[in-house]
């Protein structure tokens, strides 16, 4: 039975968190949904399009389309390349960091460092870093003998924009599966001992498993934020050369601010939206519907 | 493997060794036998998983040395030793199947897969574990990861000791009893040492064939459950073996008697003088029995606990509150009684420790 009172003046304690809901998500949302379904010949007169910019940019043999195909592509390239490096070597670091002892506090502080820089310097010291003829890094690897240069080669672009995410984020990765480790009891690695197994032994059969739940959530983080990804790859190269390492959220922006083209930009973030959060629902699905298939959880 | 000899162990985990309170184990000489059970009891904090810990080699003591047989072994590595542990808690592997985590420490140690196979099966129908032998180790219950470790501890053949660090804690009360008598069986049936840390009385008295007891960082004393009960070393022995623990009372010692405030105890032997130290008489509520007024010493009554099996009557020694045993014939006294203490169940203390008598 129900008895607990009903009083509807209790709604104006959620009213204030409604409205703030209502002007920071709901309607610049609604907005960008107006604008999809419209088009518009200038000076504030809009019409009814339908669904056909929808149509245009799910469609590759259209401008808009081939330059979305394009983009997303990159993109899932992109994610794809970072979270193969930046997932095993943030578990390698993470098993070398000290876990006691007065080098814990220094070596924590060392990995945050990069997480602690705003995007845009990231992106600044890495256009700096890459140049060939004042920038460390390009001009060591142009004296080794290897033509690199982001600015004109799609390939030094590509390497540029990677390593730069690897030394950006690898840092989360490593004190995420740092304070998984943390967690493990000593006991069982007293047991690993007692029971003779090697090194390798107990990070498949104890490290491993016991980070499972963290490698879950800093694979999500990754991959959401690399997904999205904007403002290095638009500081370092600008999407450049040609349209290389033009990711979608570069496009948009050149769409939306660049062309002023309301009614594809607001298509082409609702998709872009939808992607993100049917990538996130399955990941969580799929990894939750594992736990409960293994049993309850440990 | 016969035997596994402590030669003047002790550890400190911080500081320098040398000053007394820096021991978490004081000095310490004794010699396990083959095919004994053990029982390490003591309360908490008072070294004993250290003591387990130095034995396995998890750690390294500060001083002495540890022998198997004659060998010296204090600075080989675990895996190098013959040991298996089991732990308080369970620790098992996620991943693995019950047969996969029973197999682990042999196939570490490669053994041929046949004989692993045997083994499991053997150690897995001990242990009941057979119908869950394929089952994913991670989804269980504590009681039967519990008996996972335990299985994998025993799986070995070749270990000169088990050693078990309070094994049952997480196990349900009923299971713990049915599980102890296992343990019992199994050390029966494979002649092993075992060692067998608690801080339960009655799980060290049921499972040991000897008990170390121990305080501080210092063993008091090792003997069979009845020399425990019966003649206490120490004090804190008398006190934390027995429910009630001993009764204890100050006195003064003279030759052959005992004052404990205004009356005077007939001693069995004659006593040294002790100037300066404590002295305490020491008995056990089960050789007290209470008798009509006029018998024994003179006490009052206080209360009686009637704990079905036996009632137990607190009472006023003059001024020292005190455990005595009702006898079965005997209605519930109240106000003046007598006490009897059973001939050669009164003991003598002196610095908390034991004294015999010389005969008088």
């Amino acid at each position: 039975m129900n008895d607990k009172p009903v009083n509807n003046r209790a709604w104006f304690f959620v009213l204030p968190v409604l409205i703030i809901v209502l002007f920071s998500a709901l309607l610049p949302l609604m907005t960008v949904v107006n604008y999809s379904v419209q088009d518009t010949i200038g000076q504030n007169s809009f019409f009814w399009n339908g669904a056909a910019w929808f149509r245009e940019l799910l469609d590759p043999t259209t401008d808009l389309g081939d330059r979305f195909a394009g983009a997303l592509q990159r993109n899932l390239v992109f994610s794809f390349i970072i979270l193969i490096i930046e997932v095993p070597l943030g578990i390698a670091i993470s098993l070398c960091m000290p876990r006691s002892g007065w080098k814990v506090g220094p070596t924590l502080v060392i990995m945050a460092l990069p997480l602690l820089i705003p995007w845009n310097v990231v992106g600044t010291i890495w256009q700096i870093f890459g140049r060939i003829d004042i920038g460390l890094l390009g001009y060591f690897i142009n004296s080794l003998g290897i033509d690199y240069n982001y600015t004109g080669d799609a390939a030094s672009a590509w390497f540029t924009v990677v390593a730069m995410d690897v030394w950006h984020w690898t840092s989360l990765v490593a004190l995420l599966c740092f304070a998984g480790l943390k967690a493990i009891p000593d006991a069982y690695y007293q047991a690993a001992r007692i029971d003779g197994a090697s090194r390798l032994s107990v990070f498949r059969n104890i490290e491993l498993p016991k980070l499972r739940r963290v490698l879950v959530i800093a694979i999500l983080l990754r991959f959401m934020d690399s997904f999205m990804i904007y403002t290095e790859p638009f500081v370092v190269t600008g999407g450049g050369p040609g349209n290389s390492t033009t990711f979608i959220s570069v496009d948009l922006v050149k769409i939306a601010l660049g062309e002023f083209d309301l009614g594809r930009a607001a298509a082409l973030s609702l998709v872009y939206n939808i992607i993100i959060l049917a990538v996130c629902w399955l990941f969580f699905t799929v990894t939750t519907h594992l736990d409960q298939r293994e049993g309850r959880p440990s | 493997m016969s035997r596994i000899t402590l030669d003047g162990i002790a550890h400190a985990y911080r500081g320098t060794a040398g000053k007394q309170d820096d021991y978490a184990l004081k000095p310490l000489h004794h010699v396990w036998e083959q095919g004994m059970a053990y029982a390490l009891l003591g309360p908490s904090g008072c070294g004993k998983t250290t003591l387990l810990n130095i034995i396995s080699g998890l750690v390294t003591p500060s001083e002495g040395r540890l022998l198997f047989d004659e060998k010296d072994v204090t600075r080989l590595p675990t895996e190098k030793r013959n040991i298996a542990q089991v732990f308080q808690f369970p620790v098992i592997y996620d991943t693995m199947t019950v047969a996969e985590n029973l197999a682990f420490p042999l196939k570490n140690r490669g053994l041929p897969r046949a004989q692993i196979e045997a083994r499991v099966k053997e150690i897995a129908g001990i242990l009941d574990l057979t119908p869950d032998l394929n089952r994913r180790a991670r989804g269980l219950t504590a009681d039967a990861k519990q008996k996972i470790s335990l299985g994998r501890g025993l799986v070995r053949a070749d270990v000169s000791a088990v050693l078990f660090d309070e094994p049952l804690t997480v196990i349900d009360p009923g299971l713990k009893w049915e599980l102890r008598s296992k343990l019992k069986a199994v050390h029966r049936a494979l002649d092993m040492l075992m060692i067998y840390v608690t801080h339960d009385q009655v799980e060290a008295l049921t499972f040991a064939d000897r008990v170390v007891v121990m305080k501080d960082g210092s063993v008091l004393q090792v003997g069979t459950p009845l020399d425990l009960f019966e003649r206490p070393e120490h004090t804190f022995v008398g006190y934390f073996i027995g429910s009630p623990g001993m009764n204890l009372l100050p006195a003064t010692i003279t030759g052959n008697r005992a004052r404990v405030g205004t009356l005077e105890i007939q001693l069995d032997g004659t006593y040294p003088n002790f100037i300066d130290r404590t002295a305490q008489l020491g008995i056990r509520p089960d050789h007290a029995i209470l008798a009509a007024p006029g018998q024994g010493l003179p006490v009052q009554v206080q209360r009686v606990d009637d704990l079905g099996r036996v009632r137990l009557a607190r009472v006023m020694l003059g001024n020292h509150p005190m455990v005595a045993t009702v006898p079965q014939d005997m209605s519930v006294p109240v106000g003046a009684a007598g006490v009897l203490f059973e001939p050669g169940r009164l003991h003598v203390y002196i610095d908390e420790r034991r004294v015999e008598g010389a005969a008088a």
